[in-house]
C-alpha cells in the first residue's frame, strides 16, 4: 500500500487528528521559541494533508473547503500557529485549483504538490501598499519566457520552510496598481533577505518574517488569470472560512478547558452549581454563533461556486467579510469568558487551564487583515447594496 | 446615454488614464478603476439615471467596460416589454 493508500484507509478527521497530537505535544515550545512548528508540519506531510484540496484527477483527494475548514478547526484546538499554517498553505492551494486548471504548468505542479506533499507561502503584502493587498507597487517583468520580479515584501509567512511562493505584483511595468498578477516561484527560484523580524505577542510560530523577495522563473509560472478574479472567486472566501476555521478551534479549546475546569468543580462540592457554570453556558453560547457563521459561510460559498456572477458579487463579498470579522471579534469574547471561569489556574502558564497562549494566538485575529479595513470595504459596498433582509436568502 | 457615462467615469473613476484614450470596450478594472472608485460611480449612474442596480448587477463584470455599464444601465431604463 503505497502512503497516500494507507493515509487514505482513515478518514480524514483521524488524519488530521492525530497531525494535532503532535502539534499539540510541541504548542508551547513554538509559542516559547516563537519557531516554526517543524514536527506538526512534517506530521501534516505524513498524513498527507498537504495535497487534500488537489482534485483526485491530479493526485489529491478534491476536498471540499467545508473538509478543509474542518482540518483547520482540528489543528487550531491543538496550536494556532500550525493551524494557521496549513490554512494559509491551503488559501494558496485554492488559487491554483480554481484558476490553475487548463493551465499545463499549473496542473503539472499541482500533481507535485499532491505527490511531494509541498508546502506554499503566500507574498501579498508590500512595503508601500499600507495594507491593501488588492494594490502593488512591484511589477513582474517578462522577457521572452523567462519573468523576474523583486518585491519589497514585509511579510511572508514561513517563507524559508517553503517549497514555494505565490506572489503579486502589477502584470506589466506600465500596469495600475491594481492590474495584478500571481506568480508561483519555487524554491531555488529566488533569493530571500529578511528585513522585518517576527517577535510577536502571538501567532509566534507562523515565522511572518519581512523579506526583499528576488525571483526569476520561465513566465508560465504566472496565473493565467488576472489576480483580482483569483483575490473575489477563492482568496475572499477560502481566507475568511479558513481563517475562521482556526479561530473557532482556538476558541473550542479554551471552552473545552474552562469546562473541565467546572466540572471538577462540580464534583468537589456535590449538590451546587459552581460560580463558573454560568458564564460557561454564556460561552457555550457565543461558540454556537461562531460555529452557526461558518456552516452559514461554507453554504453559501458552497452555492456561489455554481453560480460565477454570485461568486463576484458585492452581496457575496459582504457576507464573507461578516464571517471575518464576527469570529475574529467573538473569539476573544469567549476565551475572556473561559479566563474567567478558569481564574489564577487560566492566567497561569502550564496548568491543564493555561489560557494565556489561547488569548494571545487569538488576539492576530483581527489584525491579520485589520479589522477596520474590512468594516471600511464592506460600508463602501454596502452604498449601493442592499442587504437581502429574508432568512433563507 | 455612452456620452454620459463616460462624463460620469472621468468624474468619479478617479483613473489615472483619461477617459478618451479608453475604448467602449476597454477593460476598467486594467485601467486602475478601484472598488471604491467603481461604488462612487455606481452611486452617480443610479443618481444621473434614476435606477438602482439590484444585487445580480452589482458584479465586477457588469462594470467591467463602458459598453457593459451602457448595458447594465439600459437594462434598467428601457420600457419593460409588455
Amino acid at each position: 500500500m503505497n502512503e497516500l493508500a494507507k493515509a487514505k484507509a482513515l478518514s480524514l478527521t483521524e488524519r488530521a487528528r492525530r497531525a494535532a497530537a503532535v502539534a499539540a505535544a510541541n504548542a508551547d515550545d513554538v509559542d516559547a521559541a516563537g519557531r516554526f512548528p517543524r514536527e506538526a508540519v512534517d506530521a501534516m506531510k505524513a498524513e498527507r494533508l498537504l495535497g487534500i484540496q488537489i482534485p483526485a484527477y491530479l493526485g489529491g483527494e478534491s476536498a471540499t473547503t467545508a473538509e478543509i475548514a474542518e482540518v483547520c478547526c482540528i489543528l487550531g484546538q491543538a496550536c494556532a500557529a500550525s493551524g494557521m499554517v496549513f490554512a494559509m498553505h491551503q488559501i494558496k492551494a485554492s488559487s491554483l485549483v480554481s484558476h490553475g486548471e487548463g493551465a499545463p504548468w499549473h496542473e503539472a505542479y499541482m500533481r507535485r504538490i499532491a505527490a511531494d506533499q509541498l508546502l506554499l507561502a503566500s507574498a501579498t503584502t508590500e512595503g508601500g501598499i499600507g495594507g491593501n493587498l488588492r494594490n502593488s507597487i512591484c511589477a513582474i517583468e517578462v522577457d521572452g519566457d523567462t519573468c523576474r520580479l523583486t518585491k519589497d515584501a514585509t511579510v511572508i509567512s514561513y517563507a524559508t520552510e517553503a517549497d514555494a511562493i505565490l506572489i503579486t505584483s502589477r502584470a506589466r511595468a506600465d500596469s495600475a496598481p491594481s492590474d495584478q498578477v500571481m506568480t508561483v516561484f519555487e524554491k531555488g527560484q529566488y533569493t530571500l533577505e529578511k528585513t522585518h523580524h517576527w517577535d510577536t505577542l502571538g501567532m509566534r510560530g507562523t515565522r511572518s518574517d519581512g523579506f526583499i523577495f528576488k525571483g526569476e522563473a520561465p513566465a508560465e509560472q504566472i496565473l493565467p488569470k488576472p489576480f483580482a478574479e483569483i483575490a473575489a472567486q477563492s482568496m475572499l472566501a477560502n481566507s475568511h472560512i479558513l481563517w475562521s476555521g482556526v479561530w473557532f478551534g482556538i476558541a473550542s479549546d479554551a471552552f473545552a478547558r474552562a469546562q473541565v475546569f467546572v466540572r471538577a468543580a462540580a464534583r468537589k462540592t456535590p449538590g451546587t452549581v459552581p460560580p463558573g457554570a454560568l458564564r460557561l453556558a454564556e460561552a457555550s453560547n457565543l461558540l454556537q454563533l461562531v460555529k452557526s457563521n461558518i456552516l452559514a459561510a461554507l453554504q453559501q460559498y458552497d452555492a456561489a461556486q455554481k453560480d460565477e456572477t454570485k461568486l463576484s458579487s458585492m452581496g457575496f463579498a459582504v457576507a464573507m467579510n461578516n464571517v471575518k470579522i464576527a469570529s475574529s471579534q467573538t473569539i476573544l469574547e469567549i476565551i475572556n469568558h473561559c479566563l474567567l471561569i478558569a481564574g489564577i489556574m487560566g492566567y497561569k502558564n502550564g496548568t491543564p487551564y493555561s489560557l494565556g497562549r489561547h488569548l494571545r494566538d487569538a488576539h492576530s485575529a483581527q489584525l491579520m487583515i485589520s479589522n477596520d479595513r474590512i468594516l471600511g470595504n464592506t460600508s463602501t459596498m454596502l452604498l449601493v447594496n442592499k442587504q437581502d433582509t429574508s432568512l433563507l436568502g | 446615454m455612452t456620452t454620459k457615462i463616460r462624463e460620469l467615469l472621468a468624474k468619479h473613476g478617479a483613473l489615472p488614464v483619461s477617459v478618451e484614450t479608453l475604448a467602449d470596450t476597454a477593460d476598467l478594472y486594467e485601467a486602475g478603476l478601484s472598488s471604491f472608485a467603481s461604488v462612487q460611480l455606481m452611486l452617480a449612474l443610479e443618481d444621473a439615471f434614476d435606477v438602482e442596480f439590484p444585487e445580480t448587477l452589482l458584479n465586477r463584470k457588469s462594470f467591467a467596460s463602458i459598453a457593459a455599464i451602457r448595458d447594465a444601465v439600459a437594462s434598467l431604463t428601457e420600457e419593460p416589454v409588455a
